[in-house]
């Protein structure tokens, strides 16, 4: 089958197997492995990419049903610079293996998109979709809240460290 | 005189590619004319293959080849380091002896076809009996593997029974036994396995890459199996995506994509599913046991014993039969107690199990700290009261299981942890929230771990990869070479999945020769540039290899300053490093940089005569001794009696890892650890039906805890530094599991204690809690 879609700004159009899942689509075929599979049951979110602007687990979702959509994964979403979301994460130690992180740096995006000041009660319920087995969670919560403060405007909360000079 | 960045929260070097998707796991490797491989699974716990017809899955298209236990049988089993039991045969020959065991592999175009032709192999089996019931198998009514005579492969015993008969025989001794199941997990790394072999038979290369905490020991068990000399193996672990003691095996896969890579003449890729990852991968844990404390109504703990079953699985991997021994290690904690500790290794028809994050020491300490919890209670006593009376308070310490203990300050470090937590302030709180109908509990857990494995003498005792081919003891190494430009690159052979080696080793090597961190590159996990490594587990890279890496530094120091003393005239011991270069004592205008020294330095004949050309240096570090980190960790929990829910309401860790290279990274260490050892206090269970047949084979009923299911924690440190390696570090990786299961179960406990319970099996699950408390009937 023929899917014609917009990733990271892109158009693409490729010819593909009805039955090839989006998250195989941008790995295999367009060498986006920023995207990463994790349980292929929509359970660690690790898959997470934007359609729509909507986060979205690319390993139970064909390609072919993002026909004409505009797809962000964690490699467009850097605009020159960082996003703020990339930038709490390396500030706040939110990332250690790194394979749960494109996924949860995407999740973390949309959730700020739709509350500016998340609690940190509602960090925690808005990532429930992402596992990370690293980091218990406490510096990606810290990180989102880095991120949150940064596109406020806001000075972001105090590190748990004291800084290097 | 130095760069003065250790102890700082250098933000890593690794997260600028990890954050924007660009760094490369195994599965995101592609190479021209790669195939793709995939598993035919037993679906049996036990049986007897009658035949196997691959006629249909053959004559897809795209398929290139199916292949049997008769296509891999010269290669012998797989190879594991301490082989006492059944050894894995690399593909099923003649019966299957647990769930998910490979019986064929599939290689075909790509992973779509692969699955169609896995799905087309009819396998014939004749079910038979299977044992997963831990006490059930040591009873030998059903063998699990018929290569074991009997299911009890080995037994660990330490310590003196006499002495326990002693101290029950004491007039007024209080005597507490709990059993107590410390139950089977998934180790459940986000990133599945995944391996990448590519045999070229022009240069009779074979290259590797794997998603592997022990690229080295994966090359010399590779060279082993297919005959290769070291020259010939290339292992490479690029990114991996979490650990925690499961890619620390060599794996049939591995091997059996590299044979099929050399069979067809194309690269050969195996990434894991989820569902196979629940059965594929090694498991952890897997206890049951009765824990006894014997003592005065005073306090004072006469002897501890432990009598318990530990679960292999049906195959002996890597480490499988040694996990209880490092458990054995700390049997007695931080106290100067007798013990008499038992362990008996039973086969079973589960997948095999091994070290996954803490490897026999969280076991060790679960029982000892819920015994001792158990033994507080019965007398009446504050539990932190009765673990103060019998701590070690002289050091260096030899233990009752044996063992010397360099360092230790058990008393401080849980007075600090009391104090942080405000300990009265909570058992006030605990009453006047009685009083308001809520069940709050406080739990206690003290932990000793040892790590930095390992001084190189233990490799006569198995501490070595001798039986993969490597007989290479458990040193560490590092290679520092500062560059012609004035830049520095570290090479080291550990094998990190996200512990940050290449911003704390930077600062290792910044710290001695005042190169900035952004201008050191640390590489690992290539095992044709790295120098022997023997990769990263129980929380040894820093102590180990990290000390190798600032031994080398200290070298390349010593012959920079010679360099420089020689390019300003000046005496070699009067040169100090700072900010890029280097100056004379007193005179911080007289300097060279670093470019300036590396220019010389390549040039042989601009240095002394007689100077080596160069600036590199290599060390290998065999440390006195193990380290012993420890630590003591405190919980509340607010558990709803009406339905059985139990809620992490606050938790406090105090932990000892010695010196700190970079305290952001060692929380993170420390906030994952907990992470693990609280959920398997409370969330996870791999738990099998009678027949194997393994019921939390997905994440979507193996439980792993998301970010709603746990608080922040609240953090800090006693420093404690070993001297048994020159930067007095001990490790973190492990610590915050091995001391935070019983810590949330002992809280658990705490709270419903005064309804008559005195004891429930992890994981807390509501329906276990509420029957406690209720009682099954209820």
């Amino acid at each position: 089958m023929q899917v014609s879609l917009t990733v990271n700004g892109r158009t693409q159009t490729a010819e593909i197997e009805s039955r090839t899942l989006l998250v195989h689509y941008l790995r295999e075929h367009l060498n986006l492995t920023g995207t990463h599979v994790g349980c292929e049951t929509s359970y660690c979110g690790a898959c997470t990419v934007l359609v729509d602007g909507k986060a979205i687990k690319s390993c139970t979702m064909l390609a072919v049903q993002t026909e004409g959509a505009a797809i962000t994964t964690i490699e467009g979403l850097a605009n020159g610079e960082l996003h703020p979301v990339q930038q709490g994460f390396v500030e706040r130690h939110g990332l250690q293996c790194g394979f749960c992180t494109p996924g949860m740096i995407m999740s973390a995006v949309a959730l700020l998109d739709e509350n500016d000041s998340p609690s940190e009660d509602e960090i925690r319920h808005g990532i429930e979709g992402n596992l990370c087995r690293c980091t218990g969670y406490h510096n990606i919560v810290k990180s989102i809240e880095y991120a949150a403060a940064t596109m406020r405007g806001d000075d972001p909360p105090a590190s748990d460290w004291e800084d290097e000079s | 005189m130095t760069a003065n960045v250790i102890g700082k929260a250098i933000r890593r070097k690794e997260d600028p590619a990890l954050i924007q998707g660009k760094g490369l796991y195994t599965d995101d490797m592609k190479m021209a004319g790669m195939l793709h491989a995939a598993f035919v699974r037993s679906p049996f716990g036990k049986a007897r293959i009658l035949g196997i017809d691959a006629s249909r899955a053959t004559e897809l298209e795209g398929v290139h080849a199916v292949y049997t236990a008769e296509d891999v049988r010269q290669l012998g089993p797989l190879l594991a380091q301490v082989a006492i039991g059944a050894l894995r045969p690399l593909l099923a020959d003649g019966t299957v002896n647990h769930v998910g065991e490979a019986v064929a592999m599939v290689v075909a175009t790509d992973r779509y076809v692969a699955q169609d032709a896995v799905d087309a192999v009819d396998v014939d089996y004749e079910p038979l009996e299977a044992v997963v019931d831990l006490e059930d198998a040591a009873s030998d009514r059903t063998i699990a593997n018929d290569t074991n005579a009997s299911n009890v492969i080995h037994v660990w015993e330490v310590g003196d029974a006499d002495a326990v008969a002693a101290a029950r025989a004491t007039d007024g001794a209080v005597e507490v036994s709990v059993k107590m199941i410390n139950q089977r997990l998934i180790p459940t790394a986000i990133e599945p396995r995944s391996a990448l072999a590519d045999y070229n038979g022009g240069y009779g290369n074979m290259t590797l890459y794997s998603s592997s905490q022990i690229p080295h020991a994966v090359a010399g068990a590779l060279g082993k199996t297919f005959g290769l000399s070291s020259n010939n193996v290339r292992v490479i672990a690029p990114e991996v995506g979490g650990g925690f003691g499961a890619k620390l095996n060599y794996y049939s896969e591995e091997a059996l994509v590299t044979f099929a890579s050399r069979e067809l003449g194309s690269p050969v890729k195996w990434t894991e599913t989820r569902r196979e990852a629940s059965v594929a991968t090694i498991h952890g844990r897997g206890w049951v046991g009765t824990a006894t404390i014997v003592g005065t109504g005073e306090g004072k703990i006469l002897a501890y014993e432990l009598d318990a079953l530990s679960d292999m699985g049906a195959y002996t991997q890597n480490f499988t039969v040694a996990i209880p021994l490092l458990g054995q290690y700390v049997a007695p904690g931080q106290y100067d107690i007798p013990i008499h500790w038992k362990v008996q290794c039973v086969a079973t028809n589960a997948p095999t199990t091994d070290a996954y994050r803490g490897a026999g020491r969280p076991e060790a300490i679960f029982y000892l700290e819920r015994a001792i919890d158990a033994f507080a209670r019965e007398i009446g006593m504050d539990p932190a009261d009765v673990r103060k009376r019998n701590f070690f308070e002289e050091f260096p310490a030899t233990t009752a299981a044996g063992m010397l203990m360099d360092s230790g300050d058990y008393g401080a470090n849980l007075d600090k942890l009391l104090e942080l937590a405000d300990y009265q302030g909570l058992r006030r709180k605990q009453e006047e929230a009685r009083a308001e109908g809520r069940t709050i509990g406080i739990g206690l857990s003290t932990y000793v771990e040892v790590c930095g494995f390992g001084p190189s003498a233990l490799a006569e005792g198995g501490f070595s990869w001798a039986s993969y081919g490597l007989p290479a003891a458990f040193n560490g190494s590092g290679l520092v070479r500062v560059n012609p430009d004035g830049t520095a690159t570290v090479m080291i052979g550990t094998g990190p999945s996200g512990q940050g080696h290449e911003t704390t080793w930077a600062q290792i090597v910044s710290e001695a020769l005042g190169i900035a961190v952004e201008d050191i590159q640390v590489r690992h996990g290539d095992t044709r540039d790295s120098p022997m490594g023997i990769g990263t587990f129980g929380s040894r890279s820093l102590a180990v290899d990290g000390s190798a890496t600032s031994q080398a530094a200290e070298k390349v120091r010593e012959k920079a300053a010679r360099v420089a003393a020689h390019m300003m005239e000046a005496s070699p011991d009067d040169i100090e490093f700072a900010d890029g270069g280097a100056h004379v004592t007193g005179s911080p205008d007289k300097t060279v940089t670093w470019a300036e020294i590396a220019e010389v330095a390549y040039q042989p004949h601009r240095l002394p005569d007689g100077m080596e050309g160069g600036m590199e240096a290599n060390a290998v570090f065999s440390p006195a001794n193990a380290t012993w980190p420890f630590g003591s960790h405190l919980a509340v929990v607010d558990v709803d009696t009406t339905t059985g829910d139990v809620t992490l309401l606050e938790y406090f860790a105090m932990d000892d890892c010695g010196n700190v290279i970079n305290p952001m990274i060692v929380d993170g260490q420390v906030h994952g650890g907990l992470a693990q050892g609280i959920s398997q206090a409370l969330f996870e269970h791999a738990i099998f039906d009678e027949d194997g047949n393994l019921l939390t084979g997905s994440l979507l009923d193996y439980p792993i805890p998301t970010a709603g299911d746990l608080p922040s924690f609240t953090l800090d440190r006693t420093t404690t530094p070993t001297d048994v390696n020159p930067m007095g570090v001990k490790g973190i990786g492990e610590a915050g599991t091995i001391g935070s299961a019983q810590t949330v179960l002992n809280a658990v406990i705490d709270a419903v204690a005064h309804l008559g319970v005195t004891h429930i099996d992890m994981p807390l699950r509501p329906k276990r809690v509420w029957q406690a408390i209720h009682g099954n009937g209820a």
